[in-house]
């Protein structure tokens, strides 16, 4: 397609090549070659958002999930500890589970009925004297090897050593538990379902986009013209919102600047507190002054590398499948304590979101065409250089663009390129 | 899904027990009336299509199994008669891209079934119609067929059929799908 040195030469200079300071070759996004490295190198290496501790609350409970290409089992052991099983059986590599969701203490392979723990522990195998009789076989399911929780968010890598979660999240984590500050009980849920949209684009167009704030006034004019809805002036040149790096790739659009000014609590969720009297009574309850705080600043707007994205009332779970396809899961978030809040959520949240959704199907549609448009050969870069000579750093050492500014992919493609060429 | 079925399988509060299919109703109307709505969904023609509905209508698309409970678990679609208008009104905007262009679409209605009467808001009996339907989309992104079971609940208002309520169970949506912009 064009003069960049194919893969054989080595993907170091490769990723070299194709990412520059503001711009970024379109052979990235439809290379086969380059999707085939970025799974190694980053979706079985780093921590990979998978789950919610809340879709599988009590012992035994177990939820099908995928990690990348990978079908994983996200189970409840009896002691309440959560593991990530892949989906396959030490015998002859058959899927062990089926069923998307239940509460099972062990699963059975259908195929010679061998029988695991939810531990991925093997427990027996039919006919056990062709093996030399009882617990002779050293097997048992594949495991992701390091499985950690945040807020109840669970991330798996499958990498055995690395940086830890709190260390990958950095920054990041203090927006998550922005997002658990809104529940009066400091506890988010993520589980009321996940609508799953099938996305005929690179999974990076995705990851690029969730914090571009260019796009909400054009891609989204529609729905905000006909709902009379502020969002878009969130996003707008005059917005004193900023766009942030949060560093190891996570980025935000960080509209508190814009809901301080205004100085009412709710207005992030569009209401206000008379309309949701006892959801403000548990939050001044519960945080006494600070509450009015966190009710004026609202939720968070960030995008986790690589692929969690907590979008105010909705997390989406990115997840690729090929260099063209990827697969969006998207759900409401519910803040414990917080009910009457939560049946909003999964309202809006259904307006919103998902294949019928009023926002994110016209994303999606982006997300596609763009992804269309890689295709062609000339011009062969897209160019990522918005907001380039105006940032600034902020009081925590993260560089700041304007709302509208690509501050955060840039971000993005500096901790893509260290996974990179790792 | 802990979902009781019967139970929630009406969202909407009223009544939920289904009665004897209502007698003053003939398949004939009730066919032509499908396949119009159907028509209208296909060729996109927005206004027609909402003035079908009732005031109390439901447009309701679940996900993740035919019956869970959109008030707790999120859906595909879950419309009352104020979301189908901003519906209406934003791709009539022309700027709802996943719909602009708008889908070239035509679908085949079976199966049309009597289901029974269900009591509305206004202490009138709904007709209920199970019918079957496949849709083939063609986008540029590639053509999709679509498939599945569509229960309708029909009323007679100052001498015409209203729709109150269209519940569409896609035979796929415990699985990822793509973008559905169109009038399902």
């Amino acid at each position: 397609m064009t003069s960049v040195a194919p893969i054989g030469s080595g993907i170091k200079s490769v990723v070299d090549r194709l990412i520059r300071p503001d711009q970024v070759h379109g052979s990235i996004y439809t290379d086969p070659a380059i999707f085939a490295e970025e799974l190694k190198k980053i979706w079985f290496t780093t921590w990979v958002f998978v789950g919610h501790e809340s879709e599988v609350p009590e012992p035994n409970d177990y939820v099908r999930k995928k990690l990348a290409t990978q079908d994983v089992i996200m189970t409840r052991d009896r002691e309440g500890e959560v593991h990530l099983l892949i989906n396959r059986c030490a015998h002859r590599g058959l899927q062990v589970c089926d069923d998307s969701s239940g509460n099972s203490s062990s699963f059975r392979c259908p195929y010679h009925g061998w029988t695991y723990r939810n531990t991925g522990e093997l427990l027996g195998y039919p006919y056990n004297k062709g093996y030399g009789g009882k617990g002779k076989l050293d097997l048992g399911m594949g495991k992701v090897p390091r499985v950690e929780s945040y807020q109840g968010f669970v991330f798996g890598s499958m990498a055995e050593d690395g940086p830890s979660l709190v260390e990958h999240l950095g920054a990041a984590a203090g927006e998550i538990d922005r997002l658990a500050g809104l529940s009066p009980r400091g506890e988010v849920a993520l589980d009321a379902g996940w609508l799953a949209h099938k996305t005929r684009a690179n999974w990076k167009f995705l990851a690029e986009n969730e914090t571009d704030g260019y796009h909400p006034q054009f891609v989204h004019g529609s729905i905000f013209g006909v709902t009379g809805s502020p969002i878009g002036a969130l996003y707008s040149d005059a917005s004193t919102a900023v766009t942030r790096a949060l560093g190891n790739g996570h980025s935000e659009n960080d509209l508190r600047p814009e809901f301080r000014s205004f100085a009412e609590p709710m207005r992030w969720f569009g209401t206000t507190p008379d309309r949701v009297p006892k959801y403000v009574a548990a939050m001044e309850k519960a945080y006494g002054d600070d509450a009015e705080r966190r009710m004026i600043e609202g939720a968070p707007h960030v995008m986790i590398f690589p692929n969690l994205f907590i979008a105010e009332i909705q997390v989406f779970n990115i997840q690729p499948v090929a260099v063209g396809e990827c697969i969006q899961y998207a759900t409401a978030v519910q803040l414990r304590g917080g009910e009457e809040l939560n049946r909003r959520m999964i309202s809006q949240s259904i307006g919103s979101v998902g294949p019928a959704g009023m926002l994110l199907a016209d994303d999606t549609e982006m997300y596609e065409r763009n992804q269309r448009g890689v295709e062609l050969l000339d011009p062969e870069w897209l160019d990522v250089r918005r907001g380039l000579t105006r940032e600034s750093v902020d009081e925590n050492g993260f560089t700041i663009g304007a709302a509208t500014d690509e501050t955060g992919m840039r971000g993005f493609w500096k901790h893509y390129r260290t996974l990179m060429e790792a | 899904m802990t979902t009781s079925p019967a139970i929630r399988a009406d969202h909407t509060g009223r009544s939920s027990e289904l009665g004897p299919v209502p007698e003053d109703w003939s398949y004939h109307e009730v066919a032509q009336f499908l396949y119009r709505e159907a028509r209208l969904a296909d060729e996109n023609d927005y206004d027609a299509w909402e003035a079908l509905w009732t005031d109390d209508a439901l447009y309701w698309v679940p996900s993740g199994g035919a019956d869970v409970n959109p008030e707790t678990h999120v859906a595909v679609i879950y419309d009352n008669r104020s979301r189908i208008s901003t519906r209406m009104k934003q791709v009539k905007t022309g700027k709802r891209y996943a719909q602009a262009p708008p889908s070239d679409l035509r679908r085949i209605i079976g199966n049309i079934e009597f289901l029974g009467g269900r009591e509305n808001p206004f202490g009138g009996i709904d007709l209920e119609v199970g019918a079957n339907f496949l849709a083939y989309e063609s986008r540029q992104r590639e053509n999709q067929l679509w498939g599945g079971r569509t229960t309708y609940r029909l009323r007679r208002v100052d001498g015409g059929i209203r729709l109150a309520y269209k519940k569409v169970v896609l035979v796929d949506n415990d699985k990822p799908i793509p973008t559905m912009a169109f009038l399902i």
